[in-house]
């Protein structure tokens, strides 16, 4: 017993102030690419490289259109790599967490030099919306939000749908000391009959899309799903065959889509804030 | 070349006679020895019996448009010999069968089985030649033949997914768990049939994850498929992504260089240490003794952080690529690899203390889920499960690859088998890793990262194999045309020990389930695939 209170003292308080003060992210992760299409010559060495597919090309004539699609990119880097002129730059952006699938995905569109080497940029569409300033309004929130809104506390049904478990590694790390996501009244529970929310991740493949609806049905309305990481976005790098059906949303409604490969726990935590944002706006009673 | 490196092999070719059509050494990792005859049985009976073979893998290929038939391929391993044989016979596509080992060698039950589902080659002899792969309600598809397009769009599913054995008796009851399970882990169904406490068997239902992995690899452009092998299972994702690069430098017979194979051996340990030390503070919490997995989880999570300052991502993804890594380290990272690493080394040991003070947690430990060595060998059991049932096998030293090969690799072996042993082949290999982790770190990290890989001739062959931290992971590739690739295995050590579960729970609580499932701690989707 000594012992056990010793170590507990020697280690002290580990939890991280997220997200009600900024996150501690190393300068070495690789977060959201960002793509200044304004200065992007060439799309087409970082479409070849892209492993999921995410940066798309398609050539009509002398112009040339670019859809990036943040929601089956897996933060490999390489995109940044190929492409000289740094028009993509990998930034430390973890907060992708969106309400609509949309949101994801950029475009431009480009008239092309004769030789089909130049792009040159004519108009573009906006995806994400930085969401920090609303995150950390919602963070200091968090807490009360969770009280008004659902009885103080917030229950969580994760379902693996598919996964590699990658995901399923950080989304059991939000329960740990450092993360430690009980702090703000969420908890994991064990059937979704006691779930607010299912976390779910995929691809979801055709022997679990039975048991994916089967545990949407029995989770008690208003319900909120999340969809998390690549996979459960869009089918990932796994996208559709003759085993897997793809993203989360191809099964059951999503509310809040989590990008990442896998996305870290602040990026899991964020993604919950924003789900809970949304059942506030639909209950204006509350 | 092949005698050299097996030196049997020529013995074995005279008394095979006819039988042998030819053979090919390529590398000096392996060897190939093709069988006319589709009857591999007295080639590996002769194996088995004068040099103590183990058949480390079977599977198949759809060969019907380059060479008119299917083949099977059967990896070979030999205590002692760092080289493996891969055996191969032709199946004749009008008249698709094969001889089953599996009444000798339970070891290849799934393996075998999977062949008839993927391929639809049937299976002569097999005792329980049921599906394993597909479900019972898939339609008769065979999805790994060359002939079926990836993007099939199946009929919905009629009728029983699985028709379990029955649970019959007075008391006797069956219980149904999952594919959704309590706990945040893989959908997989384990159905229990139990008298009062006791579980007097388990049946298995896994594939629920299958997404068409080996599929996917079929086609896809050498480069682009290191991302689908570190998706294979998200908690061996460097091991997974190293092992298929080995298969391809070994068939595009390139060596990297000295700096990527001494990061290759570091950060596969480190991968090994962070599953370790979480682990073991979760067999802990399954008997109630809840801190020690707070101090677990807090010692991933401090190895995660470790992993993004060295790699850019926390479980070591997109670093390691064919011909070496992706770049290489400044001082500042090996100055913090060094600082966390000896940190931890403390951290770790005031763990242990404490797990191994606590008496209760200690009772509930041994002699619980017990897998006798008889039975593990049988089964063909690998990695920290075998270590703790009697088997001696570790792809580190049994093959040395990356930088292993100056290190010795001889790790604790235990007759045991229960829960409690199964933490201690944790503890010490954490130690182990720990110790090769601080060696490694004082060397040079200056030079290139990679060296390119020119194109390779389409038919050729390799097998890569890495010792990952739950056990031997096998990768076998044949490159296509047009740097692309034909066919690719995935071998986890999850496929080998998913039986040992079986065996190691009968007898025991059902309330000592969780604890004997976490002991092993198996990937569902490195099964499934």
């Amino acid at each position: 017993m000594f012992k056990i209170l010793n170590q507990t003292f020697k280690t002290g308080t580990v939890t991280t102030g997220y997200p009600v003060s900024k996150a501690d992210i190393p300068d070495s992760f690789r977060g959201r690419p960002h793509f200044d299409f304004g200065n992007w010559r060439d799309a087409l060495p970082a479409t070849a490289v892209c492993p999921t597919g995410a940066i798309s090309v398609f050539d009509r004539a002398d112009r040339r259109i670019v859809v990036v699609d943040y929601g089956l990119c897996v933060f490999c880097g390489l995109c940044a790599e190929a492409t000289p002129e740094k028009a993509i730059q990998i930034t430390k952006d973890f907060e992708l967490a969106v309400e609509d699938r949309q949101e994801l995905i950029l475009s431009a569109e480009y008239s092309l030099s004769r030789d089909g080497s130049q792009q040159s940029l004519i108009s573009f569409k906006h995806g994400p919306r930085p969401a920090e300033p609303a995150v950390e309004r919602a963070g200091r929130k968090l807490k009360e939000g969770i009280s008004k809104l659902l009885g103080r506390s917030l229950a969580i049904r994760e379902v693996d749908a598919g996964s590699c478990n990658g995901c399923e590694l950080e989304i059991v790390a939000l329960n740990n000391p450092i993360y430690d996501i009980e702090r703000f009244g969420i908890h994991f529970v064990a059937s979704p009959r006691h779930a607010d929310m299912l976390l779910v991740t995929g691809p979801v493949t055709r022997n679990m899309e039975l048991a994916l609806l089967k545990t949407y049905r029995a989770t008690p309305e208003p319900r909120l799903v999340v969809a998390v990481g690549a996979c459960g976005i869009s089918g990932g790098i796994f996208g559709k065959n003759y085993a897997s059906l793809g993203g989360v949303d191809q099964v059951v409604p999503v509310d809040v889509y989590i990008p990442g490969c896998p996305p870290r726990p602040q990026a899991l935590l964020q993604g919950i804030l924003v789900a809970i944002g949304k059942m506030a706006k639909a209950l204006p009673f509350a | 070349m092949s005698t050299a490196m097996l030196p049997f092999l020529d013995d074995l070719t005279l008394r095979l006679g006819d039988q042998v059509e030819s053979t090919l050494s390529q590398n000096k990792h392996e060897v190939y020895l093709t069988l006319r005859d589709a009857d591999i049985r007295p080639a590996i009976s002769i194996l088995r019996r004068e040099q103590q073979a183990r058949v480390a893998a079977v599977f198949a290929e759809d060969r019907r448009s380059a060479e008119g038939c299917f083949l099977n391929h059967y990896v070979l391993e030999f205590p002692g010999n760092p080289c493996y044989l891969i055996l191969t016979t032709r199946i004749d596509p009008d008249r698709p069968m094969f001889p089953s080992l599996s009444a000798e060698m339970p070891s290849l039950n799934w393996q075998e089985r999977e062949i008839q589902d993927w391929f639809g080659i049937q299976l002569e002899g097999h005792p329980n030649p049921r599906r394993v792969a597909l479900h019972d309600n898939w339609p008769s598809v065979h999805p790994l033949r060359k002939d079926f397009p990836i993007d099939c769009v199946l009929p919905p599913f009629e009728g029983e997914r699985h028709v379990y054995r029955p649970a019959l008796g007075e008391g006797v009851f069956q219980i149904p768990v999952g594919p959704v399970h309590a706990g945040i882990i893989e959908p997989g169904h384990f159905s229990f049939a139990v008298a009062g406490e006791p579980i007097l068997y388990l049946q298995l239902r896994m594939f629920y994850t299958h997404k068409g992995t080996e599929k996917l690899f079929e086609g896809a452009p050498i480069d682009r498929a290191v991302f689908l092998a570190e998706s294979i299972s998200g908690d061996s994702s460097f091991s997974h992504g190293t092992a298929f690069c080995q298969a391809v430098e070994r068939a595009a017979a390139i060596e990297i260089p000295p700096v990527a194979a001494r990061m290759r051996t570091i950060l596969l340990e480190l991968e090994r240490v962070y599953n370790h030390v979480a682990d073991i503070g979760a067999i802990a919490t399954d008997v109630g003794f809840v801190i020690a997995n707070a101090h677990g989880s807090r010692l991933r999570e401090m190895m995660f952080k470790l992993n993004e300052q060295l790699t850019g991502n926390r479980l070591l993804r997109g670093m390691v690529r064919i011909g070496g890594v992706r770049r290489t380290w400044g001082d500042s990272q090996i100055a913090v690899l060094t600082q966390t690493l000896q940190e931890f080394e403390g951290e770790f040991q005031r763990l242990v203390d404490l797990i191994l003070a606590s008496d209760s947690t200690r009772d509930r430990l041994q002699r619980t889920g017990v897998l006798h060595p008889a039975k593990a060998r049988d089964l063909g059991i690998v990695g920290v499960a075998g270590r703790a049932s009697g088997v001696d096998l570790d792809v580190r030293r049994d093959h040395p690859y990356a930088g292993y090969a100056p290190y010795d690799m001889q790790t604790t072996v235990y007759q045991e088998g229960d829960v409690c042993h199964r933490v201690h082949v944790r503890i010490d290999q954490v130690r182990a890793s720990l110790r090769l982790l601080l060696d490694a770190v004082r060397h040079e990290f200056r030079g290139e990262p990679f060296i390119p890989v020119r194109k390779i001739a389409p038919g050729r062959c390799a097998l890569g194999a890495v010792e990952g931290w739950r056990g031997e992971i096998l990768h076998w590739i044949r490159i296509g045309e047009d740097g692309c690739l034909e066919r690719c295995k995935i071998k986890d050590p999850s496929l080998n020990n998913w039986p040992a579960l079986v065996e190691a729970v009968q007898g025991n609580i059902i309330p000592d389930f969780p604890v004997i499932n976490k002991s092993f701690n198996l990937s569902y989707s490195g099964t499934d695939r």
